[in-house]
């Protein structure tokens, strides 16, 4: 059970560690997880890698109390959507926060933090989670 | 061999504390007469979801926000530590991944208990000496443990440093003018495969280990280089506690305040392989050009490595492109001792 995800965990390590997603050159839109079609300009699009510097803002967040396989002994923890500032949205913890830094508007900036184990003897899963700036 | 020069450092302390006086309420010994014997007034600890990795990663992202290099110019990645996350898988190739360091480069990870990250200097300066390598990175980071109830439990911290050593005389923030290792076979603190926490020698600790070793190299260093302890502006003594570096710089002659600068110990405690270096990175934030650094490690088992070091103009411009130790010893949030031994595995 524990080695079942180990190639596909492998293919994202690049994009899990360092927000690596794309970017459509002829819109200017940036999308993370990468997108490989941009859906505004469709097969007109021209998709290229792009790193986003993690850097943004919270949209929304929540707080889970109950978390899936994995994350169970996490909790609880904040999860928010984050607006990076080249546009792009995502999904990501927010960790060492004060309860005050828990606010939409909150500037975080990116953190290589631990995600999940898979299991005592699995891999370690690593990506960016997100701080807030002072 | 040419001269070696560190061209970017970078520190890390997590987040969270817990107060030495919080552990001994819980094994109703005296906080008082605890911080006064070891100097620590409170310690570093890693949140849930950090470890040695995620620590050393936000150490080599400072020290590239500092050295201005391409981190694919990077050809040897060496984490030293005692709290690898994995008994068998580099920490080391994890770091370079997310460092962006490319495929071009050798790795490895070094041990010994505290010195493992002073080690790692020494290899870098070797690589880039001897022009194997344009520039070298080379961290010491620990998310280190003490049984509970142990006096270890006081001190045990989690933390780090990392330099990015190369050869171009132009990009040194500051030169490494020489290095001296004492190494002996001594067996004062060690932890079996599969043992949780380490043994200690108890009083062992002192006298034949530390004091010893540390006094060794740090005498070989000054008579290797014609050198005294005159001639340097700061010092950093590995700080395994608040004590024995204030005594060895007494045997020494070093006045206290040599030491000051990179005391971190009583706010941080002894984050192993990270404490020397971080030590040393605490002085060069505020060092000034010209000024001499003399830095002496200590790992148990036992050795120590000595450098002397001498700071350049370069540092006013590049100390302030990526945070401070100081600023991640204030950035600080106390925790209970519940969710410490939550967070640390201590209980289940
Ligand atoms: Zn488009």
């Amino acid at each position: 059970m524990h080695k079942a995800n180990v190639p596909m965990a492998w293919r994202r390590f690049k994009s899990k560690y360092n927000l690596v997603g794309t970017k459509c050159t002829k819109c200017n839109s940036s999308f993370y997880p990468p997108r490989l079609i941009c859906p505004k300009c469709r097969r007109e699009g021209k998709i290229e890698e792009f790193e986003f510097k993690g850097t943004g803002k919270i949209v929304s967040y929540t707080i889970i109390r109950s978390g899936p396989d994995g994350f169970e002994k996490q909790t609880p923890y904040p999860i928010a959507i984050v607006e990076l500032d080249e546009g792009a949205r995502v999904t990501g913890q927010i960790v060492d926060y004060e309860d005050s830094d828990l606010a939409i508007g909150k500037k975080v900036a990116p953190v290589f933090r631990k995600v999940y184990e898979s299991g005592k003897e699995g891999i370690i899963h690593y990506g960016i989670k997100f701080k807030p700036e002072n | 061999m040419e001269k070696t020069g560190i061209v970017g450092y970078g520190a890390y302390v997590p987040k969270l504390r817990i107060k030495a006086e919080t552990i001994a309420d819980v094994w109703g010994q005296d906080a008082g007469r605890i911080i006064n014997g070891l100097g620590i007034t409170e310690k570093a600890v890693p949140n849930k979801d950090e470890d040695t990795t995620t620590i050393a990663v936000q150490i080599g992202k400072n020290a590239l926000l500092r050295a201005g290099i391409n981190p694919k110019d990077i050809g040897a990645v060496y984490v030293g530590s005692e709290s690898h996350p994995y008994a068998v898988k580099p920490t080391s190739t994890i770091v370079a991944e997310a460092l962006g360091v490319g495929t071009d480069y050798t790795a490895a990870d070094t041990e010994f208990a505290c010195k493992a990250g002073s080690a790692a200097i020494q290899m870098v300066m070797g690589l880039a000496g001897s022009k194997m390598i344009k520039f070298g990175l080379a961290i010491g980071a620990d998310t280190a443990q003490g049984a509970p109830g142990d006096p270890l439990e006081y001190s045990a911290a989690a933390g780090g440093a990392g330099f990015i050593v190369g050869k171009d005389k132009k990009q040194f923030i500051a030169t490494l003018n020489d290095t001296f290792s004492y190494s002996t076979d001594t067996p004062d603190f060690w932890r079996r495969p599969k043992a949780d926490y380490p043994s200690h020698g108890g009083r062992f600790t002192g006298g034949p280990a530390y004091v010893r070793h540390v006094a060794g190299a740090t005498n070989g260093l000054m008579d290797k280089t014609g050198t005294t302890v005159k001639d340097y502006d700061y010092v950093v003594f590995h700080m395994p506690n608040g004590k024995f570096p204030l005594a060895m710089a007494k045997k020494l002659d070093v006045p206290k305040e040599k030491l000051m600068p990179g005391f971190v110990v009583d706010k941080i405690g002894n984050t192993y392989s990270g404490c020397s270096l971080l030590g040393l990175a605490a002085t060069l934030d505020c060092a000034k050009p010209g000024d001499k650094i003399l830095v002496t490690s200590y790992g148990s088992g036992a050795g120590s490595d000595s450098f002397s070091i001498t700071v350049n103009d370069l540092i006013d411009k590049k100390r302030n492109l990526a945070p401070t130790t100081e600023d991640y010893i204030k950035d600080k949030q106390y925790i209970t001792y519940p969710t410490y031994a939550k967070y640390r595995g201590k209980i289940v």
